[in-house]
């Protein structure tokens, strides 16, 4: 959503309670004991985003959680839309689990202080490449990871696990002259996000 | 637990179906698992108690306090985040990283996650539904310095605002700037003036006016 117009003044629920009803707890907890068992947590975002844009602006917070989690079980085959229209359980699980590996150890192509240009990808899925950093140039402040690239990984596409940069960029980079020229953002960007300024060259 | 008031002021009202439909939903996805035993009650309880008693921004605001008075373990903090919060006690996750950002003079830091609601709630609890807005996760990183004036914090031109965007599974929290009046207090004082909002980066400590008297 970063950049995005249109949406109004940030509004701030004066004493906001943790939960404002038993039900946004509940899919809270189902969301915590089933991420990373049924279901790997990329996979739940890329659920959430999958909403239809109009639906997903105007539920809110715990109603796209509770979409995604229906949607997952159903996906998955751990309950039957038959069942959750029923209320009733017609026969145990049967969802696969999710295989958990060891990361390898970290393989960075990256340093600190390495300018780097990010690609101009705009994949059809999941992707954490932000829109407003694509095609950005920007600065690589730590080296972080490995982590699974989510893109692949929340399509269960494979487990590619890559060094993560925090890369900074300077606001005039992103946001053009109306930016101040002091300020900077810093995004958390995948290695296969990212090409060295040479490889521009 | 608080009942949800839908015309309470603040409220975004964003709610398509009536709270009901959610509600027999959410009990329905709850019961189906327990029955195929991928999932307790107790489970639901045990966490949702958590949430409202024990994982909170106090936990961020006694290791912000401690960061004040103990410049040693500041440095820890800024090295190693969660290994300086296990020292004190708390559980952090092994799951995510956290670097904690440093305000200083001339430097001022501000937390969002554009894509979704990433959130070091670990040390701050869950985050507040304004964090996880539309005109939050939007604005934050274009006009970072317009949103910070809404929350009441003004910025000279020559302070960098560095926005933070959690994108991917590192965390990040702010470490406010200890304020002037302060001084020979208590931790426990200090981390009363540590809200959650300054931890995010949209808000300062301010000292109570008649704490000073």
């Amino acid at each position: 959503m970063g950049g995005m117009h249109g949406f109004g003044p940030v509004v701030v629920e004066k004493d906001e309670p943790v939960f404002h009803n038993r039900w946004e707890g509940s899919v809270r907890a189902i969301m915590r004991r089933t991420v990373g068992r049924i279901y790997h947590l990329d996979e739940f975002r890329n659920v959430v985003e999958r909403m239809p844009p109009a639906e997903y602006l105007r539920a809110s917070y715990y109603e796209r959680w509770l979409h995604a989690l229906e949607t997952l079980m159903v996906e998955r085959g751990v309950i039957t839309l038959e069942e959750l229209r029923s209320g009733r359980a017609n026969g145990p699980a049967t969802g696969a689990n999710i295989q958990h590996e060891l990361a390898p150890a970290l393989d960075a192509r990256f340093k600190p202080g390495d300018k780097v240009v990010t690609r101009n990808l705009h994949p059809a899925g999941h992707t954490r490449l932000p829109r407003y950093a694509r095609g950005k140039r920007g600065v690589v402040r730590t080296v972080n990871g490995p982590f699974l690239l989510p893109d692949r990984n929340a399509h269960r596409g494979g487990k590619v696990w890559e060094a993560c940069y925090a890369v900074e960029f300077t606001a005039s980079e992103l946001w053009g002259d109306r930016a101040s020229a002091v300020d900077r953002v810093c995004v958390d960007l995948w290695q296969s996000y990212l090409r060295s300024e040479e490889d521009e060259a | 637990m608080t009942k949800h008031d839908h015309h309470e002021q603040g409220d975004h009202g964003h709610h398509p179906e009536a709270p009901s439909d959610l509600e027999a939903r959410t009990l329905a996805l709850e019961s189906l698992l327990i029955e195929k035993g991928l999932l307790t009650s107790e489970d639901v309880d045990r966490i949702i108690s958590a949430y409202e008693h024990d994982i909170g921004p106090m936990i961020g605001a006694r290791v912000v306090a401690h960061a004040w008075v103990d410049p040693d373990y500041r440095a820890r903090l800024l090295n190693d985040g969660p290994a300086a919060i296990r020292e004190l006690g708390y559980d952090y996750p092994t799951s995510t990283g956290l670097t904690v950002l440093e305000i200083t003079e001339k430097v001022h830091h501000m937390v969002v996650c554009t894509l979704c609601s990433c959130y070091p709630w670990a040390v701050l609890g869950l985050p507040p539904t304004w964090y996880k807005s539309a005109p939050y996760r939007s604005r934050a990183v274009s006009e970072p310095r317009l949103v910070l004036e809404e929350f009441g914090v003004a910025l000279p031109a020559d302070v960098s605002v560095n926005v933070w965007d959690s994108s991917s599974d590192l965390r990040y929290m702010v470490l406010p700037e200890r304020p002037e009046g302060t001084g020979g207090w208590t931790e426990e004082q200090l981390a009363s003036i540590v809200s959650r909002d300054c931890m995010i980066g949209v808000a300062r400590p301010r000292v109570p006016a008649e704490a000073n008297r």
